[in-house]
């Protein structure tokens, strides 16, 4: 599969080239020799492909469309895809060899923490720059990092918050239910944490896990049922994958409905509405800082070179393609790693990572802008509607962007994360 | 704060006006004229204002006009000075112009398309959202109030329920007098129930309380329980709310039962179902066949494929497409599995772990295949709408319409297993051939066709199991995977070779699981049942049911 699409990607460029070498002379081919490296690091086989090959062929289509306007500083990108395959280990193995053997400047890549976490000492130890874009359960702040997805405060606690608000049906009672890892437990003691400090009682908040690829959610649905039977209840769904179609099929044919008690969803994106039979969802809820269906212009022609991004170079599913947050972010990501280069004007790791502060882009979801100090994103945050066709109604949108807090005030108040005043993660004076 | 008086007085008039009909006229009011004007302007007070006359005025016209408003799709546009409103449709880009099609504010008679610049969006901010709201809610319940499908009725219901607003009651009765769904007439006495229990006079309440525990109404436990605690409660009142919570905690445990043994029951069927077609190949064969749950994903794909055939070519019979899955996908998966054996296993009788290594080769040549040709991401099976919401039995007991299907199911297939083995003279040939496959060679019995069909029809029953499986979970290549070590598990448990054992065995994992589940969430519940398979198999490593005799070692 990686080789099909590299492929794929090299008479993508291919065309490119031979189209911008007839379209503007000569000197542009020449310039077009000198090249910069940049590694992309993302499963494309395994567990999480089905998620992670999104992200490598957004990442490519930034990587294209930068290439045809110029490339960056007059240098082409050239994309190096490795395959880690869902493997943590192979993460830290393939990212050792992106930065040693084949020394790129930055990597765009990761999904799940535990890669994330896996990579962490390899580019701490080598000073390399690694984009992710994926929302996580923060907690973390390191120097060669950005994280271009939402912390807990960009997404958890206003989808919370807008559940509690008249608005959203001031709900009391919450049911925290999540797939048994580290970003749903990370994320309900965050969630606990808020509702407790926002008055709710601790009986009126229930919490429960499942396993990876749970399928019978009899009980669980049955215990909701009761937990609501009495009104305002909602349920705070981190679930994972495969185990929403069997969750929200179970919730609806055991009388549960969305007017009632609505799930809000943190984990299902457009991307993962394709392969699930999305009438059993319709109606309920989730919290992102991105839809396909936000109007604007910058988001209209996202979503249309996408789709020509993938019907062009053969990607399963065609122009019938879909584009949801993590895909945005990781889009994004591409942009302000060029506009810091071109404004530090070299492609050095720190003065880069320095360029990065403040930096802003026009993003399909709004303009959004680096953090000054903290290597987080200030984004904004949407909640949206699951409609039939898999896509999002946007029912709430907050005015302007929200500060990202990697370390959660509900959780650690007395830590920050500095990086132009401090060493990274700091104790906060009393 | 006066402005939620203002909007929950100007409800409590409009909800009463119920049955009054609209006011639909062709030339606006003046006070509409106003309102629309007001909405234009700067002052927070009078462009709410000016909502809840537009609200009032109970007209679909107008609340669709608030619904665009509330979704940022309305404009003014300001023409030879005087200026209307508009509601904005699709947008698109002409040249380097962003343009909009416009529609009338009230009769929605198509104004042409504009450029957006011409426009100016009328802001609907958070208490506007609010007061338009309140309109649109209250006007959506009573729509679904009454609508045809009588799930959509309750739940509107169970919503006047919660809410328990004074202002409802009229609506609730009303309702009440036209229902005849015994569901939606339990929730509508539920509903006017919790709100004279929250409004009404004394003796209302003593009434509404004793109501609520006579009809077993679990969301007023909370509502009672108050009551009972409420010091300034007469002793009538706390005692017919004392008693009415009794009633319920009765009725509550009665219901958890019924529900924890029919969650046992369904979740026995599932496993039964996954396990039959192993139980036969693996238990009277003796091949370890790692390639079980691919035949179960291809069952499941095969259904996948009617349902698209029934999507592209028979939409309006769409809901039959289910009934032709599930001999297509027993047929599919028999195939393969006919294939599989004809092609190799044959050659491989009786040396059980080189059958392990082909069939898991197997397996993985299926998933790939599966990959490459559906493509890595899960497909989307639809449930008819038969097999869709669910049939409630008893207060608060709502049997899933799928999982009573898959009972029945496995209930079948189970009874075609035994008719089929002890009943006909191909399952006697089958049985010999398990027995003693020498001695039924000798006896005329042709061994390598009992074997062809036994192994198909095993693989059948595996994708007969696939092809349920879709209404309850995900169709994605790896779906075997996440059964197979559940099937193995209930034959094991059972005792490889007995029918009975492997039933009882899924009836018992079944049930245990649910039994303990609810104490110990599903992760610990899932590590408890493994570690009393363990234990078990301890005490007896040949299952529930021990082969015994002469065979015993076959």
């Amino acid at each position: 599969m990686a080789e099909y699409s590299r492929r794929g990607f090299l008479k993508g460029s291919l065309a490119a080239g031979t189209a911008l070498g007839a379209g503007l002379g000569f000197p542009n081919v020449l310039k077009a020799q000198e090249t910069v490296k940049i590694g992309v690091l993302h499963s494309l086989s395994g567990t999480m492909a089905i998620s992670e090959v999104s992200l490598r062929d957004v990442v490519l289509m930034a990587v294209e469309e930068i290439n045809a306007k110029g490339g960056v500083m007059g240098k082409k990108i050239s994309p190096v895809v490795v395959d880690p395959a869902s493997n943590w280990d192979l993460f830290a193995e393939k990212a050792k060899q992106l930065l040693l053997q084949d020394k790129v400047a930055v990597v765009f890549g990761c999904w799940t923490s535990v890669s994330r976490k896996s990579v962490l000492p390899v580019f701490e130890n080598n000073n390399g720059l690694l984009f992710y874009p994926v929302q996580y359960e923060g907690e973390e702040c390191s120097k060669n990092v950005f994280y271009t997805g939402a912390t807990p405060n960009q997404q958890l606690i206003p989808g919370a918050e807008y559940l509690m608000s008249k608005e959203g049906g001031a709900y009391k009672k919450f049911y925290l239910l999540g797939t048994d890892y580290v970003f749903p437990r990370t994320a309900n003691k965050i969630l606990r944490a808020f509702l407790l400090a926002k008055g709710v009682p601790a009986a009126n908040i229930e919490e429960e896990y499942t396993p990876f690829n749970h399928q019978d959610y009899q009980t669980i649905v049955g215990k909701i049922k009761r937990f609501a039977s009495g009104g305002s209840a909602c349920v705070l769904s981190t679930i994972n994958g495969d185990s929403n179609v069997p969750f929200y099929k179970e919730f609806g044919n055991q009388g549960l409905r969305s007017e009632n008690a609505p799930i809000m969803a943190y984990s299902v994106a457009e991307d993962e509405l394709r392969g699930m039979d999305a009438s059993a969802l319709v109606g309920h809820l989730a919290a992102w800082n991105y839809f396909q269906s936000v109007e604007n212009a910058n988001n209209k022609k996202f979503v249309q070179a996408f789709k020509a991004y993938a019907k062009k170079t053969n990607l399963p599913g065609g122009d019938r393609r879909v584009t949801d947050d993590p895909m945005e972010a990781a889009y994004f990501g591409v942009y302000i790693w060029k506009q810091a280069v071109e404004k530090a004007k070299s492609f050095d790791v720190d003065g880069v990572r320095k360029a990065v502060y403040g930096q802003t882009f026009a993003a399909p979801s709004g303009t959004i802008r680096m953090h000054e100090y903290n290597h987080h994103t200030y984004r904004p945050v949407l909640i949206g509607e699951i409609m039939k066709d898999g896509q999002f109604k946007i029912v709430s949108r907050t005015k302007g962007l929200v500060e990202p807090e990697p370390w959660s005030k509900y959780t650690s108040p007395d830590k920050g994360c500095d990086w132009v005043k401090h060493q990274g993660t700091y104790q906060k004076k009393a | 704060m006066r402005y939620r008086l203002v909007v929950l007085l100007s409800l409590v008039a409009w909800l009463a006006a119920a049955a009054a009909g609209h006011a639909a006229t062709t030339a606006p009011s003046p006070e509409v004229t106003q309102a629309l004007a007001d909405l234009v302007g700067e002052d927070a007070d009078r462009r709410e204002a000016a909502v809840t006359v537009l609200g009032q005025a109970r007209d679909p016209k107008w609340l669709q006009f608030l619904r665009a408003l509330r979704d940022g799709g309305v404009y003014a546009r300001t023409r030879a000075g005087t200026t209307e409103l508009v509601v904005g449709g699709t947008k698109a880009t002409r040249g380097d112009q962003d343009v909009i099609d416009i529609v009338g504010a009230y009769d929605r008679e198509p104004l042409g398309t504009v450029p957006l610049a011409e426009l100016k969006e009328v802001p609907a901010d958070r208490r506007l959202r609010l007061t338009i709201k309140s309109f649109v809610d209250a006007d959506e319940t009573r729509a679904q109030l009454a609508d045809p499908d009588p799930a959509v009725r309750r739940g509107a219901a169970v919503k006047l329920g919660n809410q328990a607003e004074i202002a409802a009651v009229a609506t609730v009765e009303a309702a009440l007098q036209k229902e005849t769904d015994r569901w939606v007439r339990h929730a509508l006495t539920e509903a006017l129930g919790l709100i004279r229990l929250a409004h009404g006079s004394r003796e209302q309440r003593v009434a509404a309380a004793r109501t609520l525990g006579e009809i077993h109404s679990g969301s007023a436990r909370e509502a009672l329980g108050r009551l009972a605690a409420d010091p300034g409660a007469s002793p009538a009142e706390r005692h017919a709310a004392t008693q009415a919570i009794r009633r319920l905690e009765r009725w509550s445990l009665l219901t958890t039962t019924v529900e924890t043994v029919f969650q046992g029951a369904s979740l026995a069927s599932i496993l039964l179902l996954m396990a039959l077609g192993l139980a036969i190949v693996f238990g009277l064969m003796g091949v370890i066949n790692m390639a079980h749950g691919e035949l179960m994903a291809l069952g499941a794909y095969a259904t996948f494929v009617v349902q698209n055939w029934f999507r592209a070519t028979w939409p309006d019979r769409f809901d039959l497409y289910f009934g032709v899955a599930l001999p297509v996908s027993f047929l599919v998966a028999a195939a393969v599995g006919l294939v599989l054996e004809r092609g190799v296993i044959r050659f491989l009788y009786g040396r059980p772990l080189e059958t392990l290594l082909l069939t898991w080769g197997a397996s993985l040549i299926i998933q790939q295949g599966l990959r490459l040709w559906f493509g890595a991401a899960n497909v989307d099976v639809s449930s008819p709408s038969w097999l869709s919401g669910g049939v409630p039995v008893m207060v608060d007991v709502t049997l899933p319409y799928n999982r009573v299907f898959i009972i029945g199911l496995a209930t079948v297939s189970v009874a075609a297993t035994y008719w089929l083995l002890f009943r006909t003279s191909a399952g006697l040939r089958i049985r010999a051939v398990t027995q003693n496959r020498a001695m039924s060679s000798c006896l005329g019995v042709r061994a390598g066709v009992v074997d062809a069909t036994t192994f198909a029809f095993g693989a059948g029953l595996a994708g007969l199991a696939g092809c349920a499986l879709t209404q309850i979970g995900n169709v994605g290549p790896s779906l075997g995977q996440n059964y197979i070590v559940d099937s193995f598990m209930v034959v094991v448990t059972g005792g490889v070779g007995k029918l009975a054992g492997t039933i009882l065995a899924a009836a018992g994992l079944g049930g245990l699981t649910k039994g303990i589940e609810p104490a110990f969430g599903a992760v610990f519940g899932k590590v408890a049942i493994l570690v009393g398979v363990i234990l078990f198999l301890q005490r007896r490593p040949a299952g529930l049911f021990a082969t015994r005799g002469r065979n015993a070692e076959a």
